[in-house]
């Protein structure tokens, strides 16, 4: 992996660029000179240990925290100095699925994914119904429109979610930990989505995650926060790689692998109940 | 102080409501969350008030050989000052710390992030509709109290300690006017519903995210809610010369 960041200028390849971003929040200074690129049609990783700010360069992205300094292009859109109304107008080209989900609580599986085309399609409430209906059926949510979000599981939920970031085709989309605190299966069915819209929709899609597994599988670069800067490269480059802290992070993961298929004697469960 | 955020956020709650794409809707919603589920409250409350209202008013009164103005006592002082003022505590402790509550629970589970990042303004779709509900609802509500509470002073004084009904009603009709009494009970209402309903949404949509979070927007709406409704009930009354 390329060991020196990429310094950008404003370059128009990118789809989403971060140029010299400095943010502190609180005592934390999260970013210290944040360079890197996404590409268009691409599906990025964002890899980094907790509290490197992986979430936090999502927020960025949509504008929901303003950076201290340096610059931030959206779609060839530098954002770091528009208001939050003209915010409005660039967040329509990006969907966000976020980590809780964040469906409004309020409002059913239907309403809540019907919300972006009624707020900004003049689409009958009919062919409204037929888009939501289409959305729910491609995440493998058929018939759970009447439904609230508390009655879904957390998987179901992220799903539903994930139906209402793509549901207006944005052109890029941010999905934060979309497989943390999911089973196996639901985190292979919502990795396959994501690669099935990629691959048919051709949109940008920045996802961070502790998953590695996953994270390689469906990667096509991998941006990964250390130190509040950003070393990018693709799949193959974060295997190679002989930073310290990659190889360190790759390692502790493979170790987990490890111990999960093959745990000591000791620490083995016994699932066949106690037989004492 | 907040006083130039709140400011700025009122300006921008005023902007929402006045630009095209009303929310009917989601007003009615709020409507019936702050304003139907407080019935209850109010009209307990309200009997409860008149009845004891009543009930001291006619021993005081009394004394001096003038219980037959008890109707006119009641009436004065539930209009002017006990309607609007403990109806709107009352509506601050049931609706209000509701709303700053949901509004704070949004902001923890990041639905107003989520709705930002879907170009949706979380002060039009949530907070406006919310501010309106409830400022439209006070006045009602305090109608209501006032009647249910003349009803409360209605039952102690005639049906249980014997004043003459015709008496009562005639006092109460008599001692009161439109622009001494109504007026200001109907100013105070509106005043307290812009009150209620700026704080509560504020309280909600600046809340730290977090479990504590909705705490302290709970109970500072109440607190400070409250002691601006006393605040407000004195500098009214004052300046209307009553």
């Amino acid at each position: 992996m390329d060991r020196q960041e990429r310094t950008l200028d404003t370059r128009d390849d990118f789809r989403v660029a971060f140029d010299g971003v400095r943010l502190t929040l609180g005592n934390q200074q999260v970013f210290r000179g944040l360079s890197c690129g996404f590409n268009p049609g691409q599906i990025t990783v964002v890899l980094g240990g907790s509290g490197s700010g992986k979430s936090t360069l999502l927020r960025l992205i949509g504008g929901l925290i303003r950076p201290d300094a340096g610059s931030i292009r959206v779609a060839g859109e530098e954002i770091t100095r528009l208001s939050e109304y003209q915010l409005f107008h660039t967040r329509q080209r990006i969907g966000m699925l976020f980590q809780g989900g964040a469906l409004l609580d309020s409002m059913t599986v239907f309403d809540n994914v019907a919300l972006p085309l009624r707020e900004h399609t003049l689409l009958s409430e009919e062919d409204i119904a037929a888009e939501v209906g289409r959305r729910l059926a491609a995440v493998g949510l058929p018939g759970t429109e009447d439904q609230y979000p508390r009655h879904l599981s957390g998987g179901m939920n992220r799903r539903a979610a994930l139906a209402r970031a793509v549901v207006t085709d944005p052109e890029i989309v941010l999905c934060d930990e979309p497989f943390s605190g999911l089973d196996p299966i639901n985190v292979r069915r919502i990795e396959n989505l994501l690669v099935d819209i990629n691959r048919r929709l051709h949109l940008t899609l920045i996802v961070t995650s502790h998953h590695l597994a996953s994270c390689m599988r469906m990667a096509d670069r991998i941006v990964f926060l250390v130190d509040g800067r950003a070393v990018s490269g693709t799949p193959q480059d974060l295997l190679n790689s002989d930073d310290e802290r990659i190889v360190e992070f790759l390692a502790a993961d493979r170790g987990a692998s490890v111990a999960r298929q093959d745990p000591a004697p000791s620490e083995r469960l016994d699932l066949a109940g106690d037989s004492t | 102080m907040h006083l130039g955020q709140i400011a700025r956020f009122t300006l921008q709650i005023v902007r929402s409501l006045v630009t095209p794409r009303y929310r009917v809707r989601r007003t009615i919603d709020a409507v019936f969350d702050s304003g139907v589920l407080s019935l209850a409250i109010i009209c307990l409350s309200g009997i409860t008030v008149g009845a004891v209202l009543g009930l001291q008013g006619f021993y005081n009164l009394s004394r001096f050989g003038a219980e037959g103005s008890l109707g006119a006592v009641v009436g004065i002082s539930l209009v002017r000052e006990l309607g609007p003022v403990l109806t709107a505590l009352l509506f601050t402790g049931r609706a209000a710390s509701a709303v700053a509550a949901e509004i704070a629970s949004m902001v923890t589970t990041g639905q107003l992030d989520g709705l930002r990042m879907m170009s949706v303004d979380p002060i039009d779709f949530i907070v406006s509709p919310k501010a309106l509900g409830m400022f439209l609802v006070l006045p009602l509500l305090n109608a209501l109290f006032i009647s249910f509470a003349f009803f409360g002073a209605y039952l102690v004084g005639v049906s249980y300690l014997g004043l003459d009904g015709g008496q009562f009603l005639t006092t109460l009709e008599s001692s009161m006017t439109f622009e001494n009494d109504i007026a200001v009970s109907l100013l105070k209402s509106l005043v307290f519903g812009v009150l209620v309903s700026i704080i509560a949404t504020y309280r909600g949509y600046t809340s730290v995210p977090t479990a504590e979070g909705v705490s302290a927007a709970t109970t500072g709406t109440v607190v400070v809610a409250s002691t601006a409704i006393l605040l407000t009930d004195y500098a009214i009354t004052a300046l209307w010369g009553v």
